[in-house]
């Protein structure tokens, strides 16, 4: 498939395919440009659609970096990757990325709703200003994340958990069917982490996509349905959760998904 | 009351007063509006640096008797996009790739000036000639505004977003290089008019001073370009004033009045914020 070469554009790229995976990898390497070695050396695996996946291991197991380079941030080195059978970056309206909550400039002088409304560029492309809908969509997703009395505040008076979801807020307003989290629960309060649980299931329900970094390992079984471990040669430990994908980025380079009981 | 209209009134009946007021209109409103993202976006040296890079630009297109402002307007094009380029590499960083540029280009005029054995002919271009503008710079300098105030309208959330989140903007097919590239060719833009009214060595404080001073009094953009607008066309009449009356040197007083508001900004800025600390606890 050719990629269109601006792909930020109202033009869209069709419904998802129903039987394609929302993401897939087949022997994924990543290296960050100018990096000596890579970040993530071979990953296998696919999300189903309409799933909700967490992905675990500690500091630098290449969590991060799998989701940006799902997200189009990063070139692949070898492997493929398909996001609902495109390339990643191809279909750009449909995969939110939520990005730790450092990589914003944080003092730019914006208010909260008009981050959330930043959501919907995607959809306007350029030269287009957002209509009453994108107000309507904005209006229900600050509501969701129980943002409302924040709106017009400036970006720079949130708090961290203030913070994310107004992140997790625009990734919503941009109706995206595939939604990549980077560390979502990482230092918020009890109040944003109950509101995140709570949206991750509605979006779930409503047949999204969730891929998830994270290091909280607490509320794992009650807010995802599978959890992917990522490491060097760990194991992954939750046996309720039905699938497990061992990676093993520095020993074998080779990962697998297995079923436990 | 009369001898104070008088005395407003009086450097209007000369026509290059006339045109340096116009002028500083025109220039104030672009590199105001620009700065207010130099500032944001922390380009301040970038800033600077294509400024002082037009430099050679304007000194072949006087010797060799083409147009000043497209001599300045290349040569910051070639510095802006050299930037980009040599940054791209990864093995020099950004910063590092401003300060090789933008010093070795503004040695280079100099080195040309040196050539003529006559700094006078280029005191205007290193230190600015608002009182020199003629017609034909006035329509050019409109131009100018009006392009840059055009382009920042029609690409204004586009800019917003990439300022303010980069990798989101990465991810939705947004790429943030783009939006800084017509950043940085409005930038040449700017300095190209800036030079004419400061000079060279002193543009990037119109980029930077006045939207700097308005940064510190309102958290809202569109309020930041207006009151940074404001600040620089009155820093630009009080400049002209000073040097038709005192008869200094108006491109340095332009500058200087330009610090004068940032210094009564941020003084209001400490007692605004100690009256908010006071009244909060």
């Amino acid at each position: 498939m050719k990629m269109p070469r601006f792909p930020y554009s109202r033009h869209r790229h069709g419904p998802p395919a129903a039987d394609t995976p929302a993401l897939q990898c087949d022997g994924v390497c990543v290296r960050y440009p100018g990096a000596d070695r890579a970040a993530v050396h071979d990953i296998t695996l696919a999300v189903p659609q309409g799933s909700r996946v967490a992905l675990v291991g500690a500091n630098g197991a290449g969590k991060s970096t799998l989701l940006k380079a799902a997200a189009g941030l990063l070139p692949l080195e070898r492997g493929s990757l398909r996001v609902h059978g495109s390339k990643p970056g191809g279909c750009c309206h449909r995969v939110a990325y939520l990005a730790q909550r450092g990589d914003l400039d944080w003092r730019f002088p914006i208010t909260v709703r008009r981050l959330v409304l930043t959501g919907r560029y995607v959809h306007l492309g350029w030269f287009r200003r957002p209509s009453r809908d994108d107000d309507a969509i904005v209006d229900r997703v600050i509501d969701l994340m129980q943002i409302r009395d924040l709106a017009d505040r400036r970006i720079s008076e949130l708090s961290g958990g203030q913070q994310q979801r107004t992140l997790l807020a625009r990734a919503m307003a941009q109706e995206a069917d595939l939604l990549l989290l980077d560390e979502p629960m990482n230092a918020v309060d009890a109040k944003t982490r109950q509101v995140v649980a709570d949206v991750l299931r509605t979006l779930s329900r409503a047949g999204k996509t969730i891929v998830a970094a994270t290091h909280d390992t607490h509320e794992l079984r009650v807010d995802f349905d599978e959890v992917i471990h990522l490491s060097c040669g760990c194991t992954d430990h939750a046996g309720s959760i039905d699938k497990v994908a061992v990676l093993n980025p520095v020993d074998g380079l080779t990962a697998s998904v297995t079923d436990t009981p | 009351m009369n001898s104070i209209s008088a005395w407003i009134i009086e450097p209007f009946q000369y026509s290059f007063m006339e045109a340096g007021f116009l002028a500083m209109i025109l220039v104030g409103t672009t590199c105001a509006v620009l700065g207010s993202y130099v500032v944001l976006r922390r380009m301040a040296f970038i800033g600077d640096a294509i400024a002082h890079t037009a430099l050679p630009g304007v000194v072949i297109a006087y010797l060799k008797g083409f147009n000043l402002f497209l001599g300045a307007l290349v040569a910051g094009l070639v510095t802006a996009l050299g930037i980009g380029w040599l940054s791209k590499r990864e093995s020099v960083r950004e910063d590092t790739a401003i300060g090789v540029l933008f010093t070795g280009m503004f040695a280079l005029g100099i080195l040309i000036i040196s050539t003529t054995h006559s700094y006078r002919d280029f005191s205007a271009m290193l230190f600015g000639d608002i009182l020199g503008v003629t017609h034909g710079d006035l329509l050019l300098m409109a131009a100018i505004t009006a392009v840059v105030l055009i382009v920042i309208a029609l690409f204004y959330k586009e800019l917003e977003l990439t300022s303010v989140d980069p990798s989101y903007s990465a991810v939705v097919g947004l790429k943030a290089d783009w939006m800084r590239n017509v950043l940085l060719v409005l930038l040449a833009l700017a300095v190209v008019s800036g030079i004419q009214a400061v000079g060279v060595i002193l543009t990037s404080a119109l980029l930077v001073t006045p939207a700097a001073a308005a940064s510190l009094l309102t958290r809202n953009l569109l309020r930041m370009m207006i009151l940074s607008a404001v600040f620089a066309v009155s820093a630009g009449f009080i400049g002209l004033y000073a040097s038709y009356y005192k008869g200094v040197a108006s491109g340095a007083a332009i500058v200087l009045a330009c610090t004068g508001w940032f210094a009564m900004a941020f003084l209001i800025h400490i007692v605004m914020r100690r009256h908010r600390n006071s009244s909060q606890g």
